[in-house]
Order: C-alpha cells, then structure tokens, then sequence
C-alpha cells in the first residue's frame, strides 16, 4: 500500500487499503502520545495552517497539536466567520497560503465542496476538517480508530449512530467509512432528521431508539444542535430526550459491554445521560486522544507520503 | 537500473557464527549481563536481536530484555527516498533509563539510520550507554559512527548494495552482494 493522495477530503473517496494505513500509522503516533516526550522531529520545519470558516475550538486545537506533535509548525489564519466565502475569494486565500510557504492546509467550511475547490486550486495537501454537511473525514477517522481499539476489529460490528442524521458529517463520513472496513451500520433519528433516501447510504433505519440499540456493539451519539430545535426538526429538547436521550436502561437492550461513544461536546442529559457519559462504557475523552493520533497519521502521511516497501531503504 | 546479484557473501552458518562470537564480546566487554538489554531496528535489526539475546541467555543463563524499534519518524531522508516508509510500532515494554542498551542493525553503511535509532532512544529516556552491535560493516559513512560489534567487515562500492536475508522476514539466512548496473 503507497499513500498517492495529495489530500484528504473525505472517506467516500478513500479505498478499505487507504483507511486501513491511516488508521495503522496512527496506532504508532498514540505510543507516541504516551511517552514522556510526546514529538517526534519527523515534519519538522514544515506549516501546517489552520483555515477556519466555522468556529471551532476542539477540531482546530486538535490538529494544532497534531501538528506540534511531530515538530511542524501549527498557525491559524484568521477568516471572517460570517463571510460568505465564494470561490474567488477562497482562491485568494490559497494564494496567500502558498505566499506563506504552506505544506499542508486543514479547512473548515460552511459550504458542501469546499475543501476540494481549495485543493484544485494549490498544489499543496488539503485537510477537510468539516465542509458543510458533506464529510468530516477526521472525526469519522478517529471514532474508526476508537471502535478498532475497543472491540479490536470494524468488521462485523453493529454500529448504531444516533440523532442528527440529516445535518450531520460526521454521520456521513462514519457511514461511508465504517462500510469499507464491514461494519454493519445502523442509523436512529426522527424522520425529521434523517436524509431523503437515507437507505442509499447502505445503513439500516431505525426510528425508535429501544429497537435500534438492540445488539449493537457500539453507540455513537451525535451532538444535537440546539439551533435546530427553532426550525422545526423537533418539537422540544425535552421531547427529544424522551425518545432518543440514551439512558441506563437502553445499554440492557445492546451487547454486554457496548461502546458509547460521543465527538464532543457533549450535551450533558440529552444525547446522553451523565451517569451514562460518565461510565466506563464511555469513551468519550479517549476519542480526543485519539483525535490527535489520528491526524497525526494523516498530517504525515500527507506531507511525507508512506509505503510498504521496505527492502529498498537501508 | 537494475539491481543484479554478484555473489553469496555469508550462509547461515556464518551468520550463526557471527552473532555467537558477538554475544560473547558482549558479555566479555560489559562483564556479565547486567542492566543489558538488546535493541533491534525494525525490520532485519529486530530478528538479529533476539538472536543475540537468546544467546546471551544460552550461555549466561540470564534472562535479557529485548525491544523493537522504528525509527521513521527520526529519519532525515525521507524528503530523497522514492516511496516513503510507512510507520511502524517501536515495541520496548521497559524503561530504557540507566540500562546498557545493545542496539542492532543488519548491515551499517551512512550511519543515519543509527543517528536517527540514536535520537528515537534519547526521547525514550536516558539509557547508562549505547552499544552498537551489527552483522555486516560495508563502510562509506557519512557521519561519525562505528559499531562496538560487528558480524563482517565488508568493504563495497556505492553501486553495490548488501542484501541480508533472514529466516524470520525472508524466509531464509543469507547475505549477498548485489549491484547496479546499466543507466542510472
């Protein structure tokens, strides 16, 4: 398996091999991670800049460290988040970033393909850090990486992932993932919050949550936007609790020692209970370790390239 | 360019041999085997080193401690080589601080690849010493390194490339001399 990708935009596009490396290299940056030294000199003198259309503190914060991790340099440019950003524009950024003296560039934008159109316009890696309701590769990567800790193999896990289906990446990307690698994935939702023709994702759909969880061997609980609460997709967060807030009684339904997993920040009482996220079947803080190991993996893989072909190198 | 193979330099028993008298300086240098522990660089380092280490406690009777080490992340060529290696686990399940680390490659020629085992071990904590033991020595060295053991000195040319095989990652035990030939 050679790494050929100059960027990562999304796990639609990446082969079981691809993932499969990504998620090995990682396994080597978490030993990293927990040594008393936790870097490696291995992209040293290398940019990474972070280019952020929508706030966020944990995606961006963690790639930063990624970045520091293996001795690059991390720096964020600072974007107006209420601009609406259209193609010309974006391509002035991209000069700029090359002016910088960039090698690679983690976006996150508002817009579906946004981080492709960045990626034709440089000819230097791309990083999807969440574009629009399109693909959140990395957080799809490390919930992968997570389950293959935890139950040591995707294949053949029942996956149910729970909530906002319809306006989720992260939903998409795992969907598109976890499928590759055979998993059997399932989605819990309200109508309201499910895609048109969800199916053709290949997921099963399940509308009330005792029956979805039945046997799974992992949960993973989206975070339910509060703002979409105003537009109608569900009547009220206490409603919404009631039928999909996972609670101590749901886990009896699921496999013995289910997973519960959550990409943060949690919702405290509503996607999840806090005696639940607070459970040992609570992996929630080892997904943000995992975060940073995984694009670890990636930032190296990406700016560095990787291979199997080791008799050549002496 | 085509790599051709120019002539068997060392069957197994020669291997064999190499790493028996190696154990023995180890043990002769260091006095015993106390604080030692056996270090190989992934890939054809690591099959060496236990090697060593089971002849350690062949003739000591000691029980020896032996890890794995990868040392992508510390290479400084990864900017020249072709096809990019792909990161391996270092494997050492003891704290290196204030052990006698013997540390174990196939074949020592820059001396980079050490360099890079060195500072990967340095992160690791901070060992008494260092102690490089290796199976073949083919010279031209581009930084100051030597080795404390070595299985065979065999001097080369840069066209020629030493090619160690080992049962444990190739199937058998042998060492060849290959060499470039035609149009680079």
């Amino acid at each position: 398996m050679v790494w050929e990708r100059r960027s990562l935009l999304g796990l639609e596009e990446l082969s079981k091999d691809e993932i499969e490396l990504i998620l090995e290299t990682a396994k080597s940056m978490k030993d990293v991670l927990a040594r008393p030294i936790k870097k490696v000199p291995t992209l040293q003198g290398k940019l990474v800049v972070n280019l952020f259309y929508e706030p966020s503190t944990r995606t961006s914060s963690s790639f930063s460290l990624a970045a520091k991790r293996l001795s690059a340099d991390s720096m964020g440019l600072s974007v107006k988040k209420s601009s609406v950003v259209k193609g010309e524009s974006l391509l002035d950024t991209a000069k700029t970033l090359q002016a910088l003296g960039a090698d690679a560039v983690v976006i996150r934008h508002g817009i579906p393909g946004a981080a492709k159109l960045l990626a034709e316009e440089i000819n230097i890696p791309v990083l999807n850090a969440g574009d629009g309701v399109h693909e959140h590769p990395t957080q799809a990567l490390l919930d992968m990486y997570t389950i293959m800790e935890k139950r040591d193999k995707i294949a053949g896990q029942k996956i149910a992932i729970v909530g906002d289906i319809k306006h989720s990446r992260v939903a998409r990307s795992n969907i598109w993932g976890l499928n590759k690698l055979g998993a059997e994935v399932r989605v819990i939702a309200p109508k309201t919050l499910l895609p048109v023709e969800v199916e053709r994702l290949g997921v099963e759909v399940y509308t009330d949550l005792e029956e979805g969880v039945k046997d799974v061997d992992v949960i993973n609980l989206l975070r339910i936007q509060r703002e979409r609460q105003d537009k109608g997709f569900f009547p009220t967060i206490r409603e919404y609790v009631k039928f999909y807030g996972l609670r101590k009684e749901h886990l009896e339904l699921a496999r013995d020692n289910v997973t519960l997993m959550h990409p943060g920040p949690i919702n405290r009482g509503i996607e999840i209970s806090a005696e639940l996220a607070d459970s040992n079947q609570a992996v929630i803080e080892e997904q943000v370790t995992n975060g940073v190991a995984v694009r670890m993996a990636l930032l190296y893989l990406l700016i560095r390239g990787g291979s199997k072909d080791e008799k050549a190198i002496t | 360019m085509e790599l051709k193979e120019k002539k068997e330099l060392i069957d197994q028993d020669g291997i064999r041999r190499a790493l028996t008298r190696i154990s023995h300086e180890i043990i002769e240098k260091n006095e015993g085997l106390d604080d030692i522990v056996v270090i190989g660089i992934r890939t054809r380092g690591v099959p060496l080193a236990n090697r060593i280490a089971a002849k350690l406690q062949e003739i000591e009777g000691e029980e020896v401690k032996t890890g794995t080490l990868d040392i992508t992340l510390y290479r400084d060529d990864l900017t020249t080589i072709a096809n990019q290696p792909i990161v391996h686990q270092t494997k050492i399940p003891f704290d290196i601080t204030d052990k006698k680390i013997i540390l174990v490659d196939d074949v020592l020629y820059t001396g980079r690849t050490v360099r890079s085992a060195l500072d990967a071990l340095m992160d690791l904590g901070r060992p008494q010493n260092i102690q490089l033991a290796i199976l073949i020595d083919r010279g031209h060295r581009e930084l100051p390194i030597r080795a404390d053991y070595v299985g065979k000195n065999l001097p080369t040319s840069k066209q020629e490339v030493i090619s160690v095989d080992l049962e444990e990652v190739d199937g058998e035990d042998l060492v060849t001399l290959k060499e470039y030939v035609g149009k680079n």
